[in-house]
């Protein structure tokens, strides 16, 4: 009796046999590979690191294939295998004025210093279906030309803040928290608050800062600058006290330039937010910017408007692993709440009529 | 509680004892000390990602996972039945990476992990009871700020939790609560005793068992200690109640456990079984030894 719910370990395998075959599908089709996964979906890839914030491109492309393409669900295959890991330390601060551009976009300038460079962008694609794509074939590569030396390209930003006009971000010193080892206290510093934004789920990070667009607490953004590539990655490992490079990865940066403070006209700044994530992820990057902005308006005696702006609203709840598995939770057994809540309503209903006639 | 270190005739296997790593039970077991010295009170803690998802009990098998001995024998038990799915899912998780002995029988348990029950067969010293949580803090549903409600239990100022309370008698005539129903701890705390039914609310006061409990989205752990009072919030006039049935279990006639109700045709016909199969297994046992 009751078997719906009881189903027990046979049940269990059985679920886990469908799953496989479903994820493999037609056997004869050719299996995906993972080096395929990682060559042709980079992007899943990079949201699946940027969120698993795990750096691993083969990793998160295997997570994707075990996950038959649900990167909410190879987000937390990706987690759930880096909470195992050992931490050796930090690295350095990340040098983005060294970073190797592959795109670098600036809103606010017509031309600046290194240039604006579109990159490989879906921008200015008109959004047609490419029927070619049915079919596989040759693709037409670009004409390339090797670059030069990679040169150093200097952040938008710093100019505005070399002429006093952007508020300069000051280090404390403090050492930085690790949200994931460290329960976060409310409120909660800077640090830990772009750790959970860049942890955080694209799509509430692209409603929250779209909302800020819309008067739910607006900060009047500008994208100052966004530039995607390569970055070297510094350590310094305590037996050799000097820093050594570690490698290259690929991240997208987002610097906005929002609206300005100050006690007086003469010392009005403009104010930023900022985004940074793994891979080619510039969605992702600029809704982490605008909410990064929208959350600094205790530090800047904004009045708070909206959900964008509440820290302990946005913190708690931009986390997809476990917004999707509180919710996903409601499919397990409640049938003795449920019993609870069945009694109780009876008893009120029973008395109701009493009650009435009164 | 013997912490056990990894290695040994254990199997090749790429996880640590339990799978959590030792450092990370350290912090667990610290954050437990704290939350048995201070009764009824939320420690936070490091609460670490585990391969099921949130929601399905991550908190309660990192609290699981942190007192595990070789020599424990677990028992986990969801809406009571040792045999529904994410019970069954979660003893093979610990039989698989701890190789720890598993059973069914409340009273051979030395670690019972729960989700929403108490087992009917009283618990005896020794015994650790391991809640999974998912809402840690009792005046969540009145205030929804974590800085606030912690001031509030900071000031034991729990006076809006009786106007709760007195609200749901003024509109229903009754304490509109029938799970996850609160308590004051040791005269102090306002805990959640997770969402068990409050028909297992008297269970926790003063049982000779230690209850943990681990909220792991919520990256939260409290206790009550063995021999500790707990009681119900009610009114003198509105005196606590649990909940009572007018019929008894189908299989082993008990008039005085948690009762699960089944539709069993079309027609909406009702019976009533134990919700815990073990107490309902043990009792039909020994009415058919009788029988013989």
């Amino acid at each position: 009796m009751y078997v719906a719910v009881k189903g027990g370990e046979r049940a269990i395998d059985n679920a886990h046999q469908l799953l496989a075959s479903r994820r493999r599908g037609d056997t004869a089709v050719a299996e995906l590979g993972v080096e395929q996964i990682r060559q042709q979906l980079p992007l899943a890839v990079a949201r699946v690191m940027s969120e698993g914030s795990l750096y691993d491109e083969e990793l998160a492309a295997l997570a994707i294939k075990q996950a038959a393409g649900d990167l909410m669900e190879a987000i937390f295959l990706l987690r759930a295998y880096r909470t195992t890991l050992p931490r050796f330390g930090a690295s350095e601060p990340l040098d983005t004025t060294q970073m190797q551009l592959e795109r670098r976009i600036s809103a606010t300038f017509k031309d600046l210093p290194g240039g604006q460079l579109l990159g490989p962008t879906f921008d200015y694609t008109h959004r047609l279906l490419d029927f070619t794509l049915l079919a596989e074939g040759e693709y037409p590569a670009p004409e390339t030309t090797l670059a030069d030396e990679p040169k150093p390209c200097p952040r938008v930003l710093d100019f505005l803040a070399g002429e006093g006009l952007m508020v300069r971000e000051q280090d404390d010193g403090a050492p930085v928290p690790d949200i994931t080892r460290e329960p976060l206290a409310f409120p909660a510093n800077r640090a830990e608050r772009l750790q959970a934004l860049a942890r955080g789920d694209e799509g509430f990070l692209l409603a929250l800062g779209y909302s800020t667009q819309r008067g739910y607490g607006r900060n009047h953004p500008f994208a100052g600058e966004i530039r995607i590539g390569d970055v070297e990655v510094w350590m310094t490992p305590a037996e050799l006290g000097f820093a050594v490079p570690l490698g290259d990865i690929e991240i997208t940066e987002c610097e906005m330039v929002n609206q300005f403070v100050g006690e007086s006209a003469e010392q009005a700044q403009f104010t930023r937010g900022y985004g940074l994530a793994f891979g080619y992820a510039e969605r992702k990057a600029m809704g982490m910017a605008l909410v990064d902005r929208a959350l600094r308006a205790g530090e800047y005696g904004e009045e708070v408007q909206g959900p964008a702006q509440e820290e302990e609203f946005v913190l708690m709840h931009c986390d997809n692993v476990e917004a999707a598995g509180f919710v996903s939770h409601l499919k397990l057994p409640h049938y003795v709440d449920f019993q609870a809540e069945l009694e109780l309503i009876r008893k009120l209903r029973r008395q109701a009529p009493a009650e009435e006639n009164r | 509680m013997n912490a056990s270190t990894a290695s040994g005739a254990r199997e090749a296997s790429a996880y640590n004892f339990a799978y959590l790593d030792e450092q990370t039970k350290r912090m667990i077991r610290r954050g437990l000390l704290k939350a048995v010295a201070i009764p009824g009170y939320q420690v936070p803690f490091g609460g670490r990602e585990m391969p099921l998802p949130y929601g399905w009990g991550t908190g309660g098998m990192q609290v699981t996972a942190a007192i595990l001995g070789r020599d424990d024998v677990l028992k986990v038990i969801d809406q009571g039945a040792d045999d529904t799915t994410n019970a069954v899912s979660i003893r093979r998780f610990f039989a698989r990476t701890a190789g720890v002995a598993t059973t069914e029988r409340t009273r051979d348990a030395s670690v019972i992990q729960t989700r929403h029950r108490i087992p009917e067969t009283p618990l005896v010293a020794g015994q650790i009871m391991v809640y999974q949580v998912p809402i840690p803090e009792p005046l969540r549903f009145i205030e929804p700020s974590e800085s606030e409600t912690r001031t509030m239990h900071a000031l034991e100022d729990y006076g809006v939790m009786h106007v709760k309370l007195y609200e749901d008698i003024a509109t229903f005539g009754h304490i509109a609560t029938a799970y996850a129903y609160p308590v004051t701890v040791d005269k102090r705390y306002v805990m959640d005793p997770s969402p068990i039914p409050k028909f297992d609310n008297p269970k926790l006061d003063m049982s000779p068992a230690l209850m943990l409990f681990g909220a792991g989205r919520e990256k939260s752990l409290y206790a009550v200690p063995p021999f500790t009072q707990v009681v119900s919030l009610d009114f003198e006039d509105h005196p606590f109640a649990v909940q009572q049935w007018d019929e008894c279990c189908a299989f082993c006639g008990s008039s005085e456990s948690f009762l699960d109700e089944l539709i069993v045709d079309d027609a909406g016909s009702k019976r009533y079984v134990c919700s815990d199969t073990d107490y309902c297994r043990q009792r039909t046992e020994r009415l058919e030894e009788n029988q013989q």
